[in-house]
């Protein structure tokens, strides 16, 4: 009953649908290992998806796309990680500040830019093109070497165990000579430009479109994934890879005659989302934070 | 997160003059930057700001004064859901999808042949009711499992907001009326208090609602057990409340009130009366909650005036956008930097910062 063809363009469409996941997932669990949290991933990923898809759009190159999307992610660091490290405010707040900023702003500027309202679907030139042979985004593969690259620095680096111990105890990491504020202000950089990457994989990759609410939750997902993959880039990489799978299923289920005839396409697309609170109850209690997250560091 | 989360209960109980200050400076770095973005887009930020405030705080026509605080309806709703979690320790952001349950329920109750005089009693009873299961659920991942509120609460808004599509288009369609549900029959809509505008008696009863949270908080065991378990889960226990417990109740609390404010959309909102294509006429109110409580210090009676920053930007965007050109879409986004402004330690705590340093800095050069 089981076609393998079948079976296989379900896990190469996957390879698509992990992608915003993990990138913004590999993001926070470095932007947490340091301490700092951003709830505002969903909102990155959407300001970065309207930023790649216009830069894309306007010079016909998917890959300046990317440096914009990734650009929007650093932008959106710099405000949440001064407000975090240097001011020492609420993260959640201004988390939520960003996410509801990108909600209103982005529906605006389709809106400005394009003259349409609410969907905006770039030109074929704009999309990033596939590898030849494999089949799959060039994005993949760096994602996948990204969640590699960052478990090294994390575990086997210098620099890796000054983030964790700053997330830990950055009184500790103090006194010993690290430069707390500068590493969590680095760590949160990285961790919006990773979630700005996602946003771009989603807007000039995957979906190539964007609409005022492209993530579709996948932001929190990421958040559930860095908990219950322990903050480890690895165990990210197979979480994220349940939910790509899942929701290629979702999709897949879609265009099933059964399976629509079974169950109406509005539930199949609540797949995910019970996935995510299914799983997130099942496995989490193992999972430890790093000790000093989401609380400023002052020194005084 | 619950370190963050005292302090932002400690901070509201200090309602003073600093954090009022601090609000007002928020929202003036909010509409500063919405008026670049306005500038970016190609309108006049002038025109569009004058419009804006012309349309929702003109006193001169009550129609406008109506329409804002009938805007203020839903959201003030919802943001005692966001502020009851913090009370309890919490960043309970479901209200979105509780509103959802809210006014689905009041569409299963308007779907039904009833007498005139129950539609609206049990619209309210179903639809609350919905909404606070779509909090306990939550509450239970919480408490069995310690699933994160944050994360727990989206999903369970997505999953909402995709059984209401399914009830939309599969259940309670329209038949005469592809792009929205059956309407409440009219005996269970709520009287209009200015005529012509949308403001019906459902303002009249969310505000009854955020005083009557406002007294359960103070002036009740449950609210005394809900600060104190937002403060300290320990000190909790050691008084002898079950923080486990009063976690549950604080997250159906939340979901009944927001459970009210779906149906008061269903059953007080001209001229629908109904969930239209894509739940459109309920989405953000959820959100929206959030601006309110925050910039309300998450304190039940300050959401009122709180309310009205954000029921005056929707009321007023309709016409920002009539008059002015601007998509209606760029209040949510001021919204948002006002929000992230928040954020911001107030400029006394950073005065003393700064004095503070130079005070060390004159310690070790002596």
């Amino acid at each position: 009953m089981l076609d393998l063809t079948l079976l296989l363009d379900v896990v190469l469409k996957s390879t698509w649908a992990l992608m915003p996941i993990l990138l913004a997932a590999l993001g926070e669990i470095f932007s947490e290992r340091s301490g700092v949290v951003n709830i505002g991933l969903e909102g990155i990923m959407l300001l970065s998806a309207l930023a790649a898809v216009a830069v894309a759009d306007y010079f016909l190159n998917p890959w300046a796309g990317v440096l914009a999307g990734v650009g929007m992610g650093l932008l959106i660091g710099v405000v949440h990680g001064v407000i975090s490290v240097y001011l020492k405010g609420d993260q959640v707040i201004s988390g939520i500040g960003v996410n509801l900023f990108a909600y209103g702003f982005v529906a605006y500027a389709i809106e400005v830019i394009w003259h349409v309202r609410g969907y905006y679907t770039p030109r074929y030139e704009a999309k990033m093109p596939r590898l030849p042979v494999i089949g799959v985004s060039p994005l993949f593969i760096l994602s996948i070497a990204l969640a590699i690259v960052m478990y090294f620095i994390l575990y086997k680096t210098d620099y890796g165990l000054k983030v964790r111990a700053v997330g830990e105890n950055p009184e500790a990491a103090d006194v010993v000579g690290i430069h707390v504020e500068r590493t969590q202000f680095i760590s949160t950089l990285v961790g919006a430009a990773l979630a700005g990457l996602g946003g771009t994989v989603l807007s000039i990759d995957w979906l190539a479109a964007i609409t005022k609410e492209l993530p579709a939750g996948r932001g929190f997902i990421a958040l559930a994934i860095v908990n219950f993959a322990n903050w480890n880039p690895t165990y990210a990489l197979g979480g994220s890879f349940v939910f790509g799978f899942l929701w290629t299923l979702s999709e897949y289920l879609k265009n099933l005659e059964v399976a629509k005839a079974l169950i109406p396409i509005p539930l199949i697309n609540t797949i995910p989302y019970i996935a995510t609170l299914a799983i997130t109850a099942g496995l989490i209690g193992r999972a430890r934070p790093p000790r000093h997250v989401g609380k400023p560091y002052k020194k005084e | 997160m619950s370190a963050y989360l005292s302090r932002l209960a400690s901070k509201a109980s200090m309602e003073n003059l600093s954090y009022l200050f601090n609000i007002v400076i928020a929202m003036l770095v909010g509409f500063l930057l919405g008026a670049l973005l306005i500038a970016w887009g190609g309108y006049d930020p002038i025109l569009a700001y004058a419009s804006l405030v012309d349309t929702s705080l003109n006193v001169s026509d009550p129609y406008y004064i109506a329409m804002t605080l009938s805007f203020t309806t839903p959201v003030m709703l919802t943001a005692l859901t966001f502020a009851v979690g913090v009370r309890a320790g919490l960043f309970n952001i479901g209200a979105e999808g509780q509103v959802y349950m809210g006014a689905l329920g009041a569409i299963m109750v308007a779907s039904l042949k009833l007498p005139p005089t129950l539609y609206l009693p049990l619209a309210i009873l179903v639809g609350s009711l919905l909404g606070g299961l779509w909090g306990l659920i939550a509450g239970l991942f919480k408490a069995l499992r310690n699933v994160n509120e944050v994360v727990s609460t989206i999903m369970l808004n997505w999953i909402a907001f995709w059984i209401v599509e399914y009830a939309r288009v599969y259940v309670y369609f329209n038949p005469l009326r592809a792009e929205k549900t059956i309407s409440m029959p009219p005996p269970g809509r709520l009287p209009i208090i200015v005529p012509g505008s949308e403001l019906s008696l459902s303002y009249v009863i969310s505000l009854a609602t955020v005083v009557i949270v406002y007294f359960i908080i103070w002036n009740t065991r449950l609210g005394y057990n809900i600060r104190v378990t937002g403060i300290s889960y320990h000190a909790a226990k050691y008084s002898g409340a079950n923080p486990t417990l009063t976690t549950l109740y604080a997250f159906v609390l939340g979901g009944l009130v927001s459970g009210l404010a779906g149906v008061l959309e269903i059953c007080g909102r001209p001229p629908e009366y109904a969930i239209t294509t894509g739940a459109s006429n309920l989405a953000g109110l959820g959100f929206d909650g959030i601006a309110v409580s925050l910039i309300g210090l998450n304190h039940p009676l300050l959401i009122i005036p709180a309310s009205i920053v954000i029921g005056m930007l929707s009321a007023g965007s309709r016409g920002m956008q009539i008059r002015a050109g601007v998509p209606l879409e760029l209040v949510k986004g001021v919204q948002g930097l006002i929000i992230i402004s928040l954020a911001v330690p107030g400029f006394t705590y950073m005065l003393k910062r700064i004095k503070l340093k130079r005070s060390l800095r004159g310690v070790e050069g002596a």
